[in-house]
């Protein structure tokens, strides 16, 4: 039996976090949350005698993507009117990209399960706006909220050369964090501010023609992406192992059944009559503006993976966690800029800060631990004021209070007693209390040596110095001999 | 140039517009006599002319990342036909046939 071989390709749709919209002066509002029709004007209504005019930062954070996606840019960029007639685009037309968008030929360099790399081309890059919202009543018409009607969007769309649910989910994990990264975008998909749509076809394997493709669209994550694309996959293959055809159209996917259905069939191809937007001249991007917004391009997560790995010596596993969001890697460089031993650092972050961060629902951002914070508490431990598991609970408190660890290690008592005329006092006291046990010890059950440590810890309340608590014990006991 | 009923048909069905069958021949005479008039240009000499897009030669309008106030919601559906908690009311969307 022949085998079927996945072509795939992606479009994302990634709104713009600017101030104000692609062409008007109104407000990029939360479309969830603002009220209805509560940042529109004549243009992003598109009234008659309107005139639109591009935003100047938002052609900055497509320029932003571009170079991050390694494209070539292009010189001269020429906005295009795309016609059709559907109510949440009140012109009757968007204003897009066709022949000549921003960029193109780039690609994104996604890490697969098991560790490997692959480079995925990056078609196109191109500049659009974003149409309104529909909101369909149960057989009495339909509400459109123009809020969204105009706001800067940035269409990306792949080469078809992901083969895989996998493949899909690790390109559109790693194109979302990069868009975090840009602060371009915030990545939340549930909201649709990021929107992925995967065009999905199968082919014999080893042929060069592609297959008949489907587009699937509301997914609202990257687990309804990969449900998605696995789904229709198999879905195509019992069509074709059947002898059938696969049918061109556009499929909705349905959470609740896990599945996808038939939106809307492409039989007619659509017909959008693109032309040049006669009211946007020609927008020209310089070598200088390139230059300029390159150089300051944050450095990306793919590259701080590999210098956590190779000047921090960090495993490849916390150098990724530590990455997986640009303020999470600033903390943490924050610390070790600090002083912080990197390796030290990293595993009181993951082992321990995280663990708080998540219970009090924070992000990393707003928490009252500072960086170098952390570096000051690693710092008492060093010293050997406090022993490693008091640290944790200062942690805690600096989580809770904001207050400084050598505060909170003078209120709470926390010192640990590392005087050894201090300690060997209170060890004669324990073993004096025990001699049935010093007596045991003695006759050879040497294991009780243990056992007269926690002692000596309970009589300290934690805070005599392990080690030193450990090695005078020893030396008490066998005095005794 | 000599449009066909056909080409009036789909354009009109483009633009949403329903055409009785004389309508679509007083189109397709009306829109065929507009084509011959700017077919006029053919006749131009235009061999080493870069083609452009636009007749003005401006360049890079652009507009700084600024919010401004937006209309206020009375004037937002002053001309809607139909409108109801904040939003234009309008027909049952149905997907295109």
């Amino acid at each position: 039996m022949n085998r079927f071989e996945a072509v795939i390709g992606l479009e994302v749709h990634a709104e713009l976090m600017t101030n104000a919209k692609m062409f008007c002066g109104c407000r990029v509002v939360d479309s969830v949350e603002a009220p209805p029709n509560s940042a529109v004007c004549p243009i992003c209504l598109g009234m008659p005698g309107m005139l639109p005019a591009i935003n100047r930062r938002a052609v900055e954070f497509a320029l932003r993507v571009a170079l991050a996606l390694n494209c070539e840019i292009q010189a001269e960029n020429v906005f295009a009117r795309k016609n059709y007639f559907y109510p949440d685009l009140p012109k009757g037309y968007q204003i897009s990209q066709y022949e000549l968008p921003l960029a193109r030929h780039g690609w994104l360099e996604i890490s697969l399960p098991g560790g490997a790399k692959r480079r995925v081309g990056i078609r196109r890059v191109h500049i659009e706006e974003d149409t309104g919202k529909l909101t369909h009543l149960d057989g009495e018409g339909s509400l459109v909220d123009y809020n969204r009607s105009g706001v800067p969007l940035l269409e990306i769309v792949s080469e078809p050369e992901l083969h895989s649910a996998e493949e899909v989910y690790a390109y559109a994990v790693r194109l979302r964090q990069i868009l975090r990264y840009l602060q371009v975008n915030s990545g939340d998909l549930e909201k649709g501010v990021l929107r992925v749509e995967p065009n999905i076809s199968l082919r014999p394997q080893g042929s060069s023609e592609f297959g008949t493709r489907t587009e699937v669209k509301n997914l609202n994550s990257f687990r309804a992406l990969a449900a998605a694309t696995e789904y229709e996959l198999q879905r195509q293959e019992a069509i074709l192992r059947q002898g059938g055809e696969v049918a061109q159209e556009t499929r909705g996917w349905h959470e609740g059944r896990r599945e996808t259905f038939s939106q809307r069939s492409k039989e007619e191809a659509e017909d959008y009559r693109y032309f040049p937007e006669p009211d946007l001249p020609p927008l020209f991007v310089d070598k200088a503006w390139i230059d300029r917004v390159r150089q300051e391009l944050p450095e990306l997560p793919a590259a701080k993976v590999d210098r956590y790995q190779e000047d921090l010596d960090l495993s490849h596993y916390d150098a990724s966690v530590l990455t997986e969001d640009r303020p999470i890697a600033e903390w943490f460089e924050a610390a070790v800029k600090a002083g912080g031993e990197p390796k030290r650092v990293a595993n009181w972050i993951i082992n321990n800060l995280f663990a708080l961060i998540n219970e009090s629902q924070q992000e990393i951002t707003s928490i009252r631990v500072t960086p170098e914070g952390l570096v000051s508490l690693l710092k008492l431990v060093d010293e050997e004021t406090i022993s490693h598991n008091s640290a944790k609970d200062v942690l805690v408190e600096m989580f809770k209070t904001g207050k400084a660890p050598d505060a909170i290690v003078g209120e709470r008592g926390l010192a640990q007693i590392s005087d050894e005329q201090a300690l060997e006092h209170i060890v004669s006291k324990v073993l004096a209390l025990n001699a049935q046990q010093v007596q045991a010890y003695l006759e050879g059950k040497e294991q009780l040596q243990g056992w007269f440590v926690g002692q000596v810890m309970r009589e300290t309340r934690g805070k005599a110095n392990p080690e030193l608590a450990n090695e005078l014990v020893t030396k008490l006991l066998e005095r005794r001999r | 140039m000599e449009l066909t009923s056909e080409e009036v048909k789909k354009v009109a069905d483009l633009a949403r517009l329903t055409l009785s069958e004389e309508e679509v021949e007083q189109y397709r005479e009306q829109l065929s006599a507009v084509l011959d008039y700017v077919e006029q240009l053919n006749e131009l000499a235009l061999d080493g002319v870069t083609p452009t897009t636009h007749a003005v030669g401006q360049q890079n309008v652009l507009r700084e990342d600024e919010a401004r106030p937006s209309l206020g919601l009375e004037d937002v559906l002053y001309n809607a036909p139909a409108h109801t908690r904040r939003q234009f009311l309008i027909q049952a969307v149905l997907e295109d046939e």
